[in-house]
């Protein structure tokens, strides 16, 4: 089966490494074929990536508060560059202080984003709703 | 003695350079106007027979060439996204010693197309999409492209997945594919669409250029004079199997038309905590300032730099400075003639390898970050290199070289910009740079050698 493309990033000026890494690890091993674009990203880097590599989904994270301000308007260009219709995941400490999580979701939502992962997700949630989302099965497992 | 004779058949000159690689010394060089309208071959006698009357009559054993006459390499770009494919298409082809008059991005329409063939390009370079990536774009260029009538060869160096469908939409052009220039995102992969165009260049270009008669006379005209540079900047910054070169370094060639920058450098990032954003750049990288040089592209220093800036440097009122740059605009043979118009060559110059090497250069800015100061880069970090290059005219033949050249480096005021921040300037008095590229190729000792000899320090 053909691999299916995401790119992720950590938006604004976030410069938390680790988790990306981590994340990209977890998605590469879950069979997707991953444009990491590392800490520091602008949503017209996400945007060209996810053009010239024609991606499936984006994956934003955001680990410092400030992700709401980052991820505004972010729809609107893809609908404008031409990825209309694709997959916008958003995950993390997406807000600033601790807010409701399904009242966060709902403005993420209404946001555009397809899917809103709070504080703490484990990779194994989103790589479940990345399946279910893009119609994909699990790489067969690997005898060791 | 075993004479070997390099020839760069110019715009203007042709200019020629004797080596004897035995004994691995400069015999002379000479120049005369390049005869591309009538033989060639003319204006290469001319400069030989002045390069004779210097040193006598020489028997060649063997002669190369390089060649940026009618035009040059003339290259059209098309790719995707303008930061990503579109540029690294650029830089190819600027890497391969093209020059690019028109970089276009996403879809063609029919009236880039009619632009396109109007231009009558030496070459077009067809890139967009990573392997496995976007596959519309260059598609429909293609197609578009297939509905005019062919013009010139095509280097398809995109999306690999669609390269057979490109070649068969493209079926009555002439069509080379070649590796991605970006394979995976971001992953800048230059070298093979680099290498398919310098081989197009010796097979088919040089004899639509008229330069096959004076093909016959020498052992082969090898590229396009830029690449000839680039290849003499980076022998000389590597060195070569058995001897050391002396390491990173930036060349500026300050010309007529235009200014072309060359680094030699990895370009990274020099302090912690600094993230580098945008495209992968090339270890070696050429720009061209096409609205930066000493006459016809006068104006557009003015405009990069301000009068004011250029009278303050040359002690000339503005508004006088401007009127004798008018005069040099419309008369672009002149010569300075005494100390005033020396002043305003040099502080044209100044400004002109200023604003050519801050373009080439990449640039940092700060990020105040909730945790903490970071820095994001953009481009190559060029602040650790310690050798500037410096050739052209208006720089080799006057005594301010070291000036001149000291524009290239960092400016207190804008440190933003990652020029370096010391180094030591190398003068191609003899003008043998594009030569000893020519002469890399089959005497990379000797070639090195003569560079390390020639190039003299200029002090500022």
């Amino acid at each position: 089966m053909e691999k299916k493309t995401l790119v992720m990033g950590v938006i604004g000026a976030d410069v938390h490494a680790v988790g990306n890494k981590i994340l990209y690890h977890a998605f590469t091993a879950a069979g997707f074929n991953c444009v990491n674009l590392g800490v520091m990203v602008s949503q017209e880097e996400y945007i060209n990536a996810a053009i010239e590599s024609n991606a499936d989904v984006i994956v934003v994270s955001s680990l410092y508060g400030h992700g709401e301000l980052d991820c505004r308007g972010m729809r609107e260009k893809c609908d404008e560059a031409g990825l209309k219709g694709i997959l916008l995941y958003v995950g993390g400490n997406i807000v600033v202080g601790k807010q409701p999580f399904d009242e966060v979701e709902k403005r993420f939502k209404a946001m555009g984003f397809d899917r809103v992962f709070g504080p703490g997700t484990p990779p194994e949630t989103t790589i479940a709703a990345l399946y279910e989302d893009l119609g994909v099965e699990p790489p067969e497992a690997v005898e060791e | 003695m075993k004479p070997v004779l390099l020839i760069d058949f110019g715009s203007t000159y042709t200019k020629v350079t004797a080596v004897d690689v035995e004994n691995e010394a400069l015999l002379g060089t000479a120049s005369s106007y390049t005869t591309v309208q009538t033989d060639i071959g003319e204006g290469l006698e001319n400069a030989l027979h002045i390069l004779e009357q210097k040193t006598g009559t020489l028997e060649f054993a063997e002669r190369y060439a390089c060649s940026s006459a009618a035009g040059g390499l003339r290259m059209i770009t098309s790719g995707l996204v303008p930061e990503l494919t579109a540029e690294a298409a650029k830089q190819a082809s600027l890497g391969a010693g093209a020059k690019v008059i028109q970089v276009y991005s996403y879809e063609l329409t029919k009236k880039d197309v009619t632009e396109i063939i109007n231009a009558h390009p030496d070459m077009i370079l067809l890139v967009g999409g990573t392997d496995g990536g976007n596959r519309e774009c260059i598609l429909t260029n293609a197609k578009k492209l297939s509905q005019a009538e062919p013009i010139c060869p095509v280097v398809i160096a995109g999306n690999r997945n669609c390269a057979d469908e490109c070649e068969e939409l493209l079926a009555g052009w002439e069509t080379h594919v070649c590796e991605n220039v970006m394979p995976r995102f971001n992953e800048l992969n230059i070298e093979p669409a680099q290498n398919e165009i310098r081989q197009i260049f010796l097979n088919r270009i040089i004899q639509a250029k008229g330069l096959s008669k004076a093909a016959e006379l020498i052992s082969g005209i090898l590229m396009p004079t830029p690449a000839a540079m680039m290849a003499a900047m980076q022998l000389l910054a590597e060195g070569s199997k058995t001897e050391a070169g002396i390491g990173e370094l930036i060349a500026v060639d300050l010309g007529g038309a235009t200014t072309d920058v060359y680094s030699i450098a990895d370009g990274m990032p020099t302090q912690s905590n600094t993230i580098v954003k945008g495209l992968a750049e090339p270890y070696a990288k050429r720009t061209v300032e096409g609205d930066i040089g000493m006459r016809y592209s006068i104006w557009g220093i003015v405009d990069a730099a301000g009068i004011e800036r250029i009278s303050q440097l040359s002690g000339i009122e503005p508004e006088h400075a401007k009127e004798m740059i008018r005069f040099l605009s419309e008369n672009t043979e002149t010569l300075p003639k005494d100390d005033e118009w020396e002043r305003l060559d040099f502080a044209l110059a100044s400004m002109a390898v200023e604003t050519a090497v801050a373009r080439h250069a990449g640039t940092i800015e700060q990020v105040y970050t909730p945790m903490g100061l970071a820095y994001s880069q953009v481009g190559k970090d060029l602040t650790p290199v310690r050798r500037v290059v410096v050739t052209g005219g208006a720089i080799i033949h006057t005594k301010r070289t070291g000036e001149i050249a000291s524009h290239s480096l960092q400016d207190p005021d804008q440190l933003g910009s990652l020029r370096p921040v010391d180094a030591k300037f190398l003068v191609d008095r003899k003008y043998i740079l594009a030569s000893m590229g020519l002469l890399g190729q089959h005497y990379p000792d000797i070639a090195l050698r003569i560079m390390k000899k020639e190039l003299v320090e200029a002090y500022e």
